[in-house]
């Protein structure tokens, strides 16, 4: 698996971009000796112009390069979370809607159908203008918005998995029926599971810094959708302010959806959409 | 001079592939007009070899050296508009599974008349006439209906003979026939044999016929090739190469195919180890606001029973019901009606947690060597599942599954692998073994050698055969294959639409056959004239 996944250069490149965001954010305290908060310099110094403060500052003085690398915490924090907490919502949720069918099935259908209704972005403002705007509720909300498209991928695995031959085994083994949904069933899904959480921390990211952008962004923490929304009544004079968390955002993004594509191509081969051989 | 003839062939499969060569230097030609049957077991190349003349290998598979000459051309190097030309033309091709070669959404009419186009023949009402008179050719019935209906609509039987309309359209050279009756019932698969033949009759074509199944070659084949792993041990006529194989590894194949011949009949059995008394399974299906509820009665009021130290062969055609029957006996189905007694409890009428508790006094082997274990568990772990829910301890499930996959010929070490790693037959081995492990009353085989090559079905039949003596265990052997249950069984019972048609002890029904519907599934057997005449 590991051999089909590296052998996708794709792949490798998002591994390596974002091996790099990862690094940033955790190294962040000792690569700038300054809060993000702090202001260092004058106001709207342009990148490249000044040593010690590579990417300029902006509208308040403040070091952007370290806003940045504040702001890779907060995304990959919000992205990673998030996604655990739908999937601890979606794959209990579609796991017993798939495997016992009937009411349970309905039942869950129907709840799920109703987050589905409602559309994400505009959902994921409404909880968090309820809450206050916090990381947890920031992350909370996201993850409430993002559970339903889970539970269903995994209610239609399920539903393929339980009618294979090995499950009437089981069954017949005397396995309780929750037991064989656990150790037969449930071990066969993960692979498009993996996939689709690799991609889903991607969206994360994304809703996060819509919701900054916003001004709804937890108002202590530095976040790369907060750098854009704060810089845009002056991206025609300071464009730096706006780019350069543009671009953090695009690169993590697309470091997420090649990584999932690889995994995909990695974990599925037969469904790969190379047509190699 | 030749239709087809291939020298000196070699067709090389991508690095990492378990050998070099799917096809490895082979040189064979059919003549006009005459029918080569193209032998061997999966893996043997047969289909590598009918793909590249089609022009149709997988990325990845290229033909290495040699040519095919048709029509003074070698057609595995024509350029591909020429191909083209010639596919479907001068060339046509059937496949195993005619659900999936035709179109799901196309009827049947336009389909033949794509091929026209295809080929820019004929205007619209011609190609409509052409392809009616096709259908009629091939034997559909009511052809006026046929045209007009969707794939889904037909029988598999019916199916497979629109795909031969389809491929005699524009009246080719030589037909390529891949496995084209394997997936078809007995009696449909010996219509689709003769159609084929009156077919060749007809046109004057050539056939090449790929098949595993030494009945089928004694039908219909003038000449004859064993292919083994690439390479062709062993060719010559039909009658030379049946009644006298020169290669060891023919004879081989020869000796695994299961006869008519009758093994020795044993002493009837008097304690029932299972007895179904009037059993009843009936599907719904459809039933919306416009729609009458659709529904099959899959099993009909049926009661047999199966003595202790008893093989029962339960044999009938796909729809039959003989499933459903084997499902309902160990209650992965509930039925509607009718008893199943094991041991004296009544399966069907048990509740969901009680039934769990006796689980384990019937089990099964299941058909699908791939799907019937967990790809992701460790064989040790399916073997000790169903005794450790049973109540034995850890350590005593684990030395009996150790023990048990000695007996099954696998050696202890195989527990600790993973599915994967085992082929087709060694899964069934591990299938048998795990519902040992259960030592249960009974043990039901659902078509449990029916997906394996013959050399392989007979290993696992020579395993059932010494475990019946060994452990005198009770099976209920359900196949569509009569050779098959005449091999194992003691008694057999026929089913048909749901019903049990006979029911009888191996000879009486092989040699003395009560009903129409037995004398009719006996004479389908491919080779069964062959077979006989071997046996006398």
């Amino acid at each position: 698996m590991w051999k089909r996944f590296s052998s996708n250069i794709g792949a490798m490149i998002g591994v390596v971009l974002l091996v790099a965001v990862i690094a940033i954010a955790i190294f962040a305290p000792l690569l700038f000796s300054h809060d993000p908060w702090q202001m260092v310099q004058r106001p709207f110094l342009a990148p490249f112009s000044m040593d010690g403060l590579p990417l300029g500052t902006d509208t308040l003085g403040r070091d952007v390069a370290s806003q940045l690398a504040y702001g890779a915490r907060v995304s990959l924090l919000v992205g990673l979370v998030s996604t655990l907490v739908a999937l601890l919502i979606g794959v209990p949720l579609g796991a017993l809607a798939g495997f016992y069918g009937n009411w349970v099935d309905e039942g869950a259908m129907r709840f799920t159908e109703f987050f589905q209704t409602i559309p994400n972005f505009a959902l994921a403002i409404v909880l968090v203008a309820i809450f206050e705007p916090t990381l947890a509720s920031i992350t909370i909300a996201i993850a409430i918005v993002s559970w339903p498209p889970v539970a269903r991928l995994v209610r239609a695995e399920v539903m393929s998995v339980r009618k294979r031959e090995f499950v009437d085994a089981a069954r017949l083994a005397g396995l309780s029926r929750p037991r064989i949904l656990m150790t037969q069933v449930l071990p066969n899904t993960v692979s498009p599971i993996i996939v689709m959480a690799s991609l889903m921390v991607a969206t994360a990211i994304l809703l996060e810094s819509s919701l900054s952008f916003l001004g709804l962004g937890d108002p202590n923490a530095m976040s790369w959708g907060y750098m854009i929304g704060a810089a845009r009544t002056v991206i025609r004079s300071a464009w730096w302010l706006s780019f350069f968390p543009g671009i953090a955002i695009v690169i993590t993004v697309l470091a997420l959806n090649l990584i999932g594509e690889g995994l995909n191509d990695a974990l599925n081969p037969h469904l790969s959409r190379k047509g190699k051989a | 001079m030749s239709a087809l003839s291939i020298e000196h062939l070699s067709i090389g499969l991508p690095q990492g592939a378990d050998r070099a060569f799917a096809v490895e230097d082979i040189s064979f030609a059919i003549e006009k007009g005459e029918i080569l049957c193209v032998v061997g077991e999966s893996g043997s190349g047969k289909s590598m070899t009918a793909n590249a003349l089609m022009g149709l290998l997988p990325p990845g598979v290229t033909v290495k050296s040699g040519r095919a000459m048709f029509e003074a051309r070698d057609i595995l190097r024509l350029p591909e508009a020429e191909k083209q030309a010639l596919r479907g033309e001068r060339i046509a091709m059937i496949f195993q599974e005619p659900m999936t070669a035709l179109n799901p959404l196309m009827r049947i009419g336009e389909q033949i008349a794509e091929v026209f186009a295809a080929h820019d023949r004929f205007s619209q009402q011609e190609r409509r006439d052409k392809a009616l008179t096709l259908i009629r050719e091939v034997g559909l019935p009511d052809p006026e209906k046929i045209i007009r209906a969707y794939p889904f609509q037909l029988s598999g039987g019916q199916r497979q003979r629109a795909m031969i309309a389809m491929a005699l359209a524009l009246e080719p050279k030589l037909l390529i026939a891949d496995e084209p009756t394997t997936a078809l019932d007995v009696t449909t698969q010996a219509q689709i044999l003769k159609l084929i033949l009156d077919l060749r009759e007809r046109h004057g074509m050539a056939v090449m016929f790929i098949t595993h199944d030494f009945g089928v070659v004694a039908e219909i084949a003038d000449q004859v090739i064993v292919m083994r792993e690439g390479r062709v041990v062993e060719r010559g006529s039909a009658a030379s190469v049946l009644t006298d194989p020169q290669h060891e590894y023919t004879r081989r194949l020869l000796d695994a195919i299961p006869t008519g011949k009758l093994p020795p009949a044993r002493a009837p059995r008097e304690v029932p180890a299972l007895e179904i008394k009037g059993l009843r399974k009936v599907y719904r299906t459809g039933g919306g606001f416009f729609r009458p509820v659709r529904e099959v009665r899959a099993v009909d009021d049926v009661s047999l029973t199966v003595g202790r130290g008893e093989v029962l062969g339960l044999v009938g055609e796909s729809g039959s019901g003989k499933s459903t029957l084997g499902r309902t006996a160990v209650r992965l189905v509930t039925p509607d009606g009718g008893q199943v007694l094991v041991g004296g409890t009544d399966l069907a009428a048990l509740s969901e947690e009680e039934l769990r508790k006796q689980r384990h006094k019937v089990q099964m082997v299941f058909q699908d060597p791939y799907a019937s274990l967990n790809p992701r568990q460790r064989i040790m772990g399916a073997l000790t599942d169903g005794p450790i829910t049973k109540g034995f301890p850890k350590a005593q499930a684990q030395a009996r599954a150790r023990e048990l996959l000695e007996i099954v010929g696998l050696g202890a070490e195989a527990a600790s692998r993973f599915p994967h790693e085992f082929s087709g037959g060694q899964r069934q081995r591990i299938g048998i073994a795990r519902a040992l492990a259960m030592d249960p009353e009974l043990i039901i085989a659902d078509e449990a050698v029916s997906a394996l090559d013959v050399s392989i079905q007979a290993q696992v039949l020579d395993l059932l055969r010494d475990l019946r003596e060994r452990f005198d265990l009770s099976i209920l052997f359900i196949t569509h294959d009569l050779r098959v249950a005449a091999q194992l069984c003691d008694r057999i019972a026929v089913m048909q639409k749901g019903k049990l048609v006979e029911i009888g002890t191996v000879h009486d029904i092989f040699l003395r056959p009560q009903q129409d519907y037995t004398r009719q599934l006996l004479a389908a057997v491919p080779g069964a004239d062959w077979a006989k005449a071997g046996a006398a």
